[in-house]
């Protein structure tokens, strides 16, 4: 099947793509946009979060089809490594990232929580990120990270 | 040039900023954070083939034939290989060559590779994968490591069924003591859940030689076993550090390595394979699950007298790291404690369980819970506090571990643990302001409003080894280069040492900064075409590819003053490297920059470093001077406990950590709670359930590891006491933090519910339904 949806605002299209291939299989190995991770593939880890249409999801839930024709924003559409959005040069800062492997992730779901809620507190922070899974930093300075950017965007 | 000078002439001045002690941001932090790091997972290639494996559905089975006629006539497959299709050793190994490339007749574990197919689509492969007809005889496994080593159980292996025994003998054989505790415990088997996928890229360079990008821990020892199945030397087999997404251990052994490249030779095209997340369970070793008897007497002041303790370690199906395993459980298996009087068998086993290798903690993690649960009963035998037995018994410089070796470094137990005491203890639960269910075990899952919580606090000690021990030629290589781009000077630092998320590139620029002054550091991409870093692992890697740096950097230095002093035409004495890239004299004047010393021109060296050697242990009574250097930590845990329900919440985890010098604070720090967390997973969580062989839980839905809810705030304290022998006085640090939380959490689960739960992880039917006591 072919099919096409706008990420990080510009369309794209892909073609011969097997009914089974999630939207993470489909960014990642037919976009060229590796930047979501597959570390589970379960909807388990949070690692592929991207917005569908405005709404976190995990992408490697989502099958390909049923994105056709939506808008996806990952973390390559946040900022870049030469104009980094506050958020991810928080995570640098803070020493939120270790292998790297959860961030961008982290960072999609820590830039939809705080465009939610500017001030979160602690307890809402652990909640929002509850489903993204980090082996490396033990949590600590990711809270670290998170508290620093809703800092700088008040 | 190649000199290898271990001092130099000349020493380093303290000048630039971003050096050792300073926690500058990572030099591939920016491109992580914007999804733009290549992890080995995101390789792609046009014209790509992909890699699956097949594996064994049984634990314990001869194959009887095995039919590729299916699979072959696939549309979009290139190949299928089996055991006959590896041109070179048929069995790899990192200490004993015992595990097959590809089962050849038989399979010792569940998920033992079997054949491998490459398609044009992941999904084709494994399409084609499930139509590969393998016939087996299934066996009855051998599931239990005490029973493997009984005489009458059939050998998994020839040679039997021992991978290897440890005994430490010290002092009286038979002592006496006036007090006398002893308890029988049980760790299960954890993984290393790294969350990047096995994955990686090989490439066939159309003259027969192979490039493999790969995620691991140690490139030339991959590089030595990967040659070795294709036949190959080692010109023709080039390996690339690709984006690891963390290790902690899992990455030693070999995964997908031959296989991609035993496919990308048969097709001739680049061929990826990326495991998913059921297939990593079983394609990397897990940590060893141990069972443990431990007894410690000693007087009534509380002085340990003797201690006694038989350790029997899971190996699984093949040898992997057992045997270094079985080594750091025998030797330091006792905690670092002083006891005159010592008897330790350490046994590792094979078995038809999941085979068991490195583990962050390597061997302590295991016997950590047993020590520090018997010092506990100790303690509580004797009406002393948790700190006190600790405080009293605790290793300090000059100690003498149960190797006989003298620790010639400071061993602060006492000073940790008396920290830890000193801390603040979190507000008790119920005056911490109005009730909050997200702070309650359990959580917002409603499942109690505090009738049946009971808080509890625990502290237990960390004693580990840094760097490989028992003589291993322990090295690393460092090229370090200093040139002129862009009108300004760089360094250029080039070694094989894996980055694998820990901060050892950060280290490697701070270093050279340290000893040269340039402030551009550029760490070049690791792979085999420099000397061996060894393995980040043994949290040896800030230490020895460190020292190498350092040592490099060092040579270099006096390189650059002496072409410095020839030019000025007088004696390098007094010449140093200033800030910026300036050659100075005595005071402090600029004599030439190094942009002009230099011109088109570079400096280079290459330098292998060794830490002091460490020496075999006699076989009879375990004695020598078996390993290096020691880590020490401490940790406070204070936890509520629902009793009713089984639940724990960790309230606090605070850690106490000597680190010898904080070359980086910032990622020290992100180590401590990192490895933390790691140990309040065992303790509370995580556990690869085997039933008969069988893995049951292969996925992140089952086998759970902490999530940001499940971990508490960790404070950590920082202590710097040199260790006079290592580069800049530094310690190991990964290591230790995962093997003092959890023996941690659970003896705060003991003080709150009054459990023995001689077993970890603690279920919560340990808690509800005990089955002691
Ligand atoms: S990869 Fe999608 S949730 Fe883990
Ligand atoms: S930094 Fe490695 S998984 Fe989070």
């Amino acid at each position: 099947m072919r099919i096409t949806l706008t990420v990080n605002g510009e369309e794209h299209r892909a073609d011969d793509v097997w009914e089974g291939e999630s939207l993470l299989f489909v960014l990642r190995e037919r976009l060229g946009l590796p930047g979501s991770k597959n570390a589970c593939e379960q909807g388990e880890c949070g690692s592929c979060t991207v917005y569908l249409d405005g709404v976190t999801c995990c992408a490697c839930l989502v099958a390909a089809g049923q994105a056709d024709g939506r808008e996806v924003v990952t973390v390559e559409g946040l900022g870049t490594a030469d104009e980094l959005h506050p958020v991810q040069q928080a995570f640098l800062e803070a020493g939120a990232v270790q292998c790297g492997f959860c961030t961008p992730g982290l960072l999609v779901a820590t830039h939809d929580l705080l465009a939610r809620e500017p001030d979160p507190d602690d307890a809402q922070v652990r909640e929002a990120l509850s489903g993204n899974l980090c082996r490396c930093t033990g949590y600590e300075k990711i809270l670290d990270a998170v508290r620093l950017a809703a800092g700088r965007q008040r | 040039m190649t000199a290898s000078p271990t001092t130099s002439p000349t020493t380093a001045r303290p000048t630039t900023a971003d050096g050792v002690g300073t926690s500058p941001p990572r030099p591939d932090g920016t491109l992580k954070v914007a999804g733009e790091f290549a992890f080995a997972s995101d390789l792609w290639m046009d014209d790509m083939l992909w890699g699956v494996t097949l594996r064994s559905p049984h634990p314990h089975a001869r194959i009887t034939g095995i039919d590729l006629t299916e699979a072959l006539a696939t549309p979009g497959v290139f190949a299928v290989l089996t055991h006959e299709d590896v041109p070179g050793e048929k069995h790899y190994g990192l200490e004993h060559q015992d595990q097959p490339v590809l089962a050849i007749d038989r399979v010792r574990y569940q998920g033992e590779p079997v054949a491998l197919v490459a398609a044009d689509h992941p999904e084709v492969a494994r399409q084609a994968a499930k139509r590969i007809r393998v016939d087996y005889d299934v066996l009855a496994p051998i599931v239990d490591a005490e029973r493997a080593l009984l005489p009458d159980t059939p050998h998994l292996h020839e040679g039997g069924n021992l991978v290897r025994h440890v005994r430490v003998r010290t002092g009286d054989p038979s002592p006496r003591a006036e007090v006398v505790v002893c308890g029988d415990f049980e760790v299960g088997m954890q993984d290393q859940a790294f969350l990047g996928p096995e994955a990686g890229l090989a490439v066939p360079d159309g003259e027969g030689g192979i490039d493999l990008w790969v995620a691991t821990q140690w490139l030339h020892v991959d590089q030595r076993q990967v040659c070795s199945a294709l036949g190959l030397p080692p010109d023709q087999v080039r390996l690339r550090l690709a984006g690891v997404g963390g290790a902690f251990g899992g990455r030693e052994d070999l995964s997908m390595h031959v296989h991609g490249c035993l496919l990308a030779q048969h097709t001739g095209k680049p061929v990826k394979m990326v495991y998913n997340r059921e297939e990593s369970f079983f394609g990397h070793v897990h940590r060893h699950p141990a069972r443990m008897h431990y007894e410690y007497g000693a007087d009534r002041s509380g002085q340990l007298v003797y201690a006694r303790a038989t350790i029997h370690l899971d190996g699984g199906a093949y040898a992997s790291s057992t045997p270094a395993v079985v080594g750091n459980a025998g030797t330091m298996g006792l905690g670092p404690y002083d006891i005159p009087n010592i008897q330790v068998d350490c046994f590792g086993a094979y078995t038809n369980n999941p085979p068991c290798g490195a583990m962050r903690g390597f061997g302590s993690v295991q016997t950590a819970f047993a020590v520090e649960a018997t010092m506990d009963l100790l303690a509580a035998e004797l009406g002393l506090d948790p700190v006190e037995i600790r405080v009293r018994n605790g290793f300090r410089e000059g100690s003498r571990a149960p190797t006989g070796q003298v620790i010639d470094a400071p061993a602060p137990v006492a000073e940790l643990v008396e920290k830890l005491r000193d801390l603040p203890l979190p507000a008790p639960a119920d005056v911490a302001g109005p009730l909050d269910l997200r702070h309650l075990p359990g959580g917002v899952a409603n499942s109690t409003h505090g009738e049946g919580v009971r808080r509890g606090v625990g502290y237990a000690v960390a004693y580990k080894n840094v760097a490989f021990s028992e003589g291993f030629d322990d090295f690393s290589t460092a090229r370090v280069r200093v040139s002129v781009v862009g009108g300004q000077p760089v360094t250029t630092v080039h070694t094989a040492a894996a980055e694998v998320g820990q901060g050892l590139v950060t280290v490697e620029q701070q270093i050279c900064r340290t000893e040269l002054g340039i402030e551009r550091v550029v760490v070049a991409p690791q792979d085999t075409s420099v000397g061996s870093a060894g393995s980040s692992s043994a949290s040896r890697q800030t230490y020895v590819t460190g020292g190498a740096v350092k040592a490099a950097c060092e040579s270099v230095r006096r390189l650059l003053l002496t072409s410095a002093a020839t030019r000025l035409g007088r004696e390098v004495d007094g010449l140093w490297l200033g800030p910026g890239g300036a050659v100075l004299d005595e005071g402090g004047e600029v004599t030439i920059s190094l942009v002009d010393l230099l011109g088109d021109d570079h400096v280079e060296d290459t330098v292998e470093w060794r830490h002091r050697p460490t020496y075999p242990i006699d076989e009879e009574t375990g004695q020598g001077d078996a390993h290096v250097q020691y880590a020490f930590a401490a940790h406070r845990a204070v936890v509520d406990v629902d009793v009713d329900l089984g639940l724990v919440k960790v309230v606090e985890l605070a850690c106490v950590q000597d680190v010898g010098r904080a070359m980086n604070p910032q990622a020290v720090v992100g180590q401590i709670q990192g490895g933390s967390a790691q140990g309040l997973g065992l303790a509370l969580m995580e556990e690869i359930q085997v039933v008969d062989g069988r893995i049951t839980n292969p996925s992140f839905t089952d086998y759970l590891i902490p999530t940001i809810l499940d971990v508490p705030p960790m404070p950590i304290e920082v202590l710097e006491h040199a260790d006079p022998h290592a580069p800049y006085g530094l310690r190991g640090v990964g290591e230790a933090p995962t093997i003092s939380s959890g023996p941690a959490v659970a003896a705060a689960v003991r003080a709150a519910t009054g459990l023995a739960l001689p077993r970890v992880p603690i279920r919560p039917a340990d808690i509800t339904a005990p089955t002691s006591e």
